[in-house]
């Protein structure tokens, strides 16, 4: 088999990528001046009668996805696994402020390394293989944590963790008043985001890119990548453990949803919806979903339908998402 | 009463049975997408989705025309084989220049449009479906009662799966089937048409999907998620026997199912999870399956 032959075009290639005719500091302050202004919009969204607790969904929605785009967009890994890492956190989390009486910003640290300890485990084994056995692999490995969390007796079974306490940050904010705790959830979000972008323009990301680009190029090189793939993997685990370990802080929650392979399947939609590659897609491709399924939620299965034809239709037609085409048509624009 | 391991032999023969059952289902479906994969270089994420298809194919035949077990065998393939067929040609035709994980993305969405839409008028509680009366009762063995069905099941999925080695091993048309896999431009040069081969492959292995899919709606019921759980199982056991031989694939699928069964007899708990744990030994041991090429 080939695992990814010749002239065919690397997953999330077709997206604009971050050098363009700018130069890298025009780049830079594009993106800080985005970045400021989606901050001051989403700093501001709760005040202009935005209901806060969909507002902290999507967000940790988005960082789950921006995780998952460091590995597909930039790495060009395509995992069907990464609910593990959501869900594993999310237990985690809510069972060291549940049991444990961890303060919040002890338990949410709790689920995160968990989530990169089974990141190492779950990164060593699949990039033993690549292109679509990796997608298999991971998928598979998931579904083994999800019956794990069935079955163990910390987890509640079908029940979940429930009525997490959300306590108080650092001992002085308390976490029960919504606004505080939103402000809280954006701030872990934007330290992602940002720590994500970091990532990406470090010569660390570089040479992702360039494996991403040419795995044998990079290899004869003298890049060693299956150490690179390896802390890429290990990083959006991390990441996505992050996003699992507020959601079960907010939600007060901690259940099998978050470990199901449809979770899995949804952040790749939110990917590939919003641009793979592209550093703002994740972000505008989590907010479109989670707005989608506010919106359906009383048309039972028929959002799993929209789901399915949201992705052929990506798939055959949308492949840079909306963030990619809108950067595409920019570039035509100036051309 | 006779024990092994201090374990009844009549729940050990009836674990190992079931394993055998599970295993026949692991050795069809994991064929069909070894086949679609050789010639395609798509994983069929929908392999699930048409394998409920094909149960439902021969519910809605008994139930709506009167038309039986047998015929069902024989129909449901053709009809799912055909939706196949508008599937690579109007969808996946587009993505072959592609990274081939676009397919799995697309063949992804589609499974879950049709596990939906049937979720939608169906519900997810299982529908029943008799066994043909031909099948009915069962052959006493001495040591356990060996239901026909499940004799049949066996037997014909084996027969199919031999059927399938044969004719892409040792026929002309499966020779050009193997020459395309290897290489595709060189073989449209010999004048044969390669992109209808490529169409008539991905129907034939929807078609084992919507057989195996008849064959399990007596025993599984008809279930409009009945393959979605069964589909990750599968693509563990693709992963273990690697997808490079048809041989491979029908020995790791039922070799897998009695390791399943056995499992469920002496520890229960782990009878979820061990096919993906033997999986994770594998990928130490021999990272490109037990009968994969390294390439």
């Amino acid at each position: 088999m080939t695992g990814m032959a010749k002239g065919t075009t690397p997953v999330g290639a077709e997206a604009p990528g971050a050098g363009g005719a700018r130069g890298a500091a025009g780049d830079a302050r594009g993106f800080l001046i985005a970045t400021a202004a989606m901050t001051a919009g989403f700093a501001l969204a709760p005040h202009l009668g935005i209901y806060p607790v969909f507002l902290m969904k999507a967000l940790c929605f988005a960082l789950f996805a921006c995780a998952f785009n460091l590995l597909i967009g930039f790495g060009g890994l395509l995992s069907f696994g990464h609910a593990m890492f959501l869900g594993t956190a999310g237990y985690v989390s809510a069972y060291a402020a549940k049991v444990w009486g961890a303060p919040p910003e002890l338990a949410i640290l709790a689920g995160t390394a968990a989530a990169a300890l089974l990141g190492v485990v779950a990164g060593a084994l699949a990039i033993r293989r690549q292109g679509i056995y990796f997608a298999m692999i991971t998928l598979a490995l998931a579904q083994m944590m999800f019956f794990f969390c069935l079955q163990a007796p910390f987890t509640g079974g079908e029940d979940g963790i429930q009525s997490v306490p959300r306590g108080r940050l650092f001992g002085a904010l308390d976490l029960a008043n919504t606004l505080v705790l939103y402000y809280f959830v954006l701030a872990v979000f934007v330290a992602g985001f940002l720590f994500i972008y970091r990532v990406i323009h470090s010569p660390f990301g570089q040479v992702l890119k360039a494996i991403k680009e040419n795995e044998a190029r990079a290899i004869s090189l003298g890049y060693d990548a299956e150490r690179y793939k390896l802390l890429a993997f290990v990083l959006s685990a991390t990441l996505a453990g992050l996003a699992g370990a507020t959601k079960a802080i907010v939600f007060q929650l901690a259940s099998l949803t978050d470990v199901h392979w449809t979770m899995s399947g949804e952040v790749v939609l939110m990917t590939l919806l919003g641009g793979m590659g592209t550093i703002f897609g994740p972000v505008v491709g989590a907010f479109t979903i989670i707005g989608l399924e506010n919106y359906l939620a009383g048309f039972g299965q028929w959002v799993v339908v929209i789901t399915g034809a949201i992705f052929v239709v990506c798939v055959l037609a949308f492949r840079r998402g909306i963030v990619g085409e809108l950067g595409a048509w920019r570039a035509r624009r100036r051309a | 009463m006779t024990e092994i391991f201090g374990i009844p032999t009549q729940a050990l023969f009836g674990q190992l049975l079931i394993g055998l059952i599970n295993g026949a289902f692991y050795a069809l479906l994991s064929l069909g997408l070894a086949v679609i994969f050789g010639l395609l270089n798509i994983i069929n994420f929908t392999h699930g989705a048409q394998y409920m298809m094909g149960a439902f194919c021969a519910y809605f035949a008994l139930q709506y025309a009167g038309i039986g077990y047998w015929w069902s065998l024989l129909i449901a393939p053709i009809v799912v084989g055909t939706t196949g067929v508008v599937i690579e040609r109007t969808m996946l035709a587009r993505l072959y220049k592609l990274d081939h994980l676009y397919g799995l993305l697309l063949t992804f969405g589609l499974a879950l449009v049709i596990q939906g839409v049937f979720t939608n008028y169906y519900g997810s509680s299982g529908l029943p479906y008799r066994i043909p009366d031909e099948l009915t009762g069962g052959f006493n063995l001495g040591f356990m009662l060996l239901p026909k069905y499940r004799a049949w099941v066996i037997v014909a999925s084996l027969g199919i799966c031999i059927g399938t080695w044969y004719v892409i091993e040792r026929t002309k048309l499966g020779s050009y089937l193997r020459a395309a896999t290897e290489n595709r431009a060189l073989v449209q040069a010999f004048g044969i048409n390669v992109p209808r081969m490529i169409t008539l492959t991905y129907g034939l292995g929807v078609g084992l999907a919507a057989f195996a899919g008849v064959m399990a709606a007596p025993i599984y019921q008809v279930n409009p998620q009945m393959g979605a759980n069964l589909i990750i199982v599968v693509f563990a056991v693709v992963v273990i026997g690697g997808m490079g031989s048809i041989l491979g694939a029908i020995v790791t699928g039922f070799g897998l199912g009695i390791i399943e069964g056995l499992t469920k007899v002496f520890y229960p708990e782990a009878s979820n999870t061990v096919i993906f744990v033997i999986m994770v030994i594998v990928l130490l041991l021999k990272p490109a399956g037990l009968f994969g090429r390294e390439h």
